[in-house]
């Protein structure tokens, strides 16, 4: 049973069941968990061991699997921020930020298991360690109130937060469409992923007062320079020969086109947030 | 170019529309029945296309060609209907007083962005069949034209819904589209394109609900694994037709 086949067994099986509930459907996946780790080795692939990810994370290698691992490292991220940032109380209640980031927290919290599942199941060899993560990057920032600097400043730099990993995984996911060609099944799951990425940045940023899109390298009002990397290399107005800023400017040609990071340049962005 | 045959039955506008609405909010069942078809290899090995496979003119009626070229020219028919929405929809009369000004700089944006996009596939399958030593004269998907039915274009509810339809759409067709592609450059600019479109959606969605979660709403991101939608061709261009009144056939594409 090779990766793709093992998918199609599981999404046939239960992701299109009307009556299986969210919880068999895992339990589903995780049956086949044994089968992947097995199915995943013959791509040569070396797994990534769990001390790989003790400290920094490195860049995984340039393969399906890899990608995988890749992106389910930058869920971990976004899950656990999106947790902590619930359980804070820093998020006002009762309104829009509260439906929007609960229904963030509820895609991401989805995206880890799937990947997980996708990679093996549960401890499966394939599936890297969860990173320990300082969402204060060592006390510059305390999104979730942790050091008393007061709830409404906490929210801010939490919006701020969310806007930069939302971006970064949009351009993230984006750049590794190319290690995941060779595999179709997997390819459009990624791609399902992203988009998701891509409508909760927009909100985001629209409850941060920007536009949905990027313009040119802006990080936006309010944004702390240590997430311009986020932003750089977003000015791009070339596209397949096409200069897209001759109808409408810089500004519009950029807007319509995100643009992908590397792995290394993920990486180190998420190195920012890892102990 | 001057079509005497159309390829499927023309419904009422109107109903085409209303039709193209309902399908659009059913597009998580449609993505898990999608799913739950699954795919045998076969279906990705698109392989070379032969010359009879080229976008191009049969029996009168352009059809959009199979492998990377027939892929590109489907997104530029998508492209193409997007763009001339959001240019009646900042045309219209009485734009500035339908909508309000955070509305207005959306809908200007995406009309900027979508003509980007359409003109960017047109440069692109030109300079791909071009560099091929194909004739884009003959090769190219021609300028569409559209219907709209009775949707009126200085109604905010029916814009925004209209628009919500094509962001929504256009991000499960490049979705189901991807994988087709054999062309990393292309697969990439895909890539490139889809997440705007997301963007886009989501900022449509949020205008229409602010105080909500449908931005990304349960009814187009599955509340069980968090997938957005995705969508094979067949299962898009037929929604699609009920805007586009050139006719085209798209029988290479999956």
């Amino acid at each position: 049973m090779n990766i793709i086949k093992f998918l199609e067994a599981f999404t046939s099986e239960t992701l299109t069941t009307g009556t299986s509930s969210r919880r068999e459907s895992f339990s589903q996946f995780g049956k086949f968990g044994k089968n992947m780790a097995l199915a995943a080795i013959p791509f040569g692939l070396a797994a990534v061991s769990s001390k790989a990810f003790a400290n920094d994370i490195g860049p995984t290698p340039a393969t399906p699997v890899g990608a995988l691992q890749f992106a389910l490292t930058l869920e971990y991220l976004e899950n656990e921020f999106y947790a902590k940032g619930l359980a804070s109380g820093v998020i006002p209640g009762g309104g829009r930020e509260e439906k929007v980031f609960k229904q963030i927290a509820k895609h991401e919290a989805s995206h880890v298991t799937f990947l997980i599942n996708g990679l093996g199941g549960p401890g499966a060899a394939n599936v890297p360690a969860k990173p320990t993560f300082d969402f204060t990057v060592g006390g510059a920032f305390d999104p979730f109130n942790e050091n008393g600097i007061g709830a409404a400043t906490a929210y801010q730099q939490f919006l701020a937060l969310a806007q930069a990993f939302e971006d970064t995984g949009v351009r993230a996911y984006k750049g590794q469409a190319g290690n995941l060609i060779s595999e179709p099944q997997l390819l459009e799951y990624a791609l399902q992923i992203h988009s998701v990425e891509a409508r909760h940045a927009s909100e985001v940023r629209r409850i941060r007062g920007l536009k949905g899109w990027i313009t040119g390298i802006e990080r936006g009002a309010g944004m702390p320079e240590a997430t311009q990397a986020v932003y750089n290399g977003e000015n791009v107005t070339l596209q397949a020969g096409f200069n897209t800023a001759t109808q409408f400017g810089p500004g519009a040609g950029t807007e319509a086109y995100d643009e992908p990071l590397n792995t290394q340049q993920v990486v180190d962005i998420a190195n920012l947030f890892i102990v | 170019m001057k079509n005497t045959v159309n390829v499927h039955e023309v419904n009422p506008a109107f109903t085409d529309r209303r039709s193209f609405l309902k399908i659009s909010g059913l597009g998580v069942v449609g993505a898990g029945l999608l799913m739950a078809v699954g795919c045998s290899d076969d279906d990705d090995a698109t392989g070379p296309i032969t010359d009879d496979q080229l976008p191009g003119v049969r029996n009168g009626i352009f059809d959009l060609g199979a492998g990377d070229l027939g892929i590109l020219s489907y997104a530029y028919a998508l492209e193409q209907l997007e763009a001339d929405f959001y240019t009646k929809v900042v045309n219209a009369t009485g734009f500035a007083s339908t909508f309000n000004s955070t509305e207005q700089t959306v809908l200007t944006d995406l009309y900027k962005h979508e003509l980007i996009h359409r003109d960017f596939f047109k440069a692109a399958i030109t300079g791909a069949l071009t560099a091929a030593g194909l004739d884009p004269s003959a090769r190219l998907l021609p300028t569409l034209e559209f219907k709209y039915g009775t949707l009126n274009f200085s109604n905010r509810d029916q814009v925004l819904a209209t628009s919500k339809a094509l962001e929504d759409t256009g991000v499960a067709a490049y979705n189901g589209a991807g994988r087709y592609i054999t062309n990393p450059d292309y697969l990439l600019l895909a890539g490139k394109i889809v997440s705007v479109e997301a963007r886009h959606a989501s900022a449509i969605r949020s205008l229409i609900r602010p105080d909500s979660a449908d931005f990304a709403g349960d009814d187009i991101v599955a509340p069980s694994n968090g997938l957005d939608a995705a969508k094979k061709p067949s299962a898009i261009i037929p929604v699609a037709a009920g805007f586009i009144s050139t006719p085209f056939t798209a029988q290479f594409l999956p």
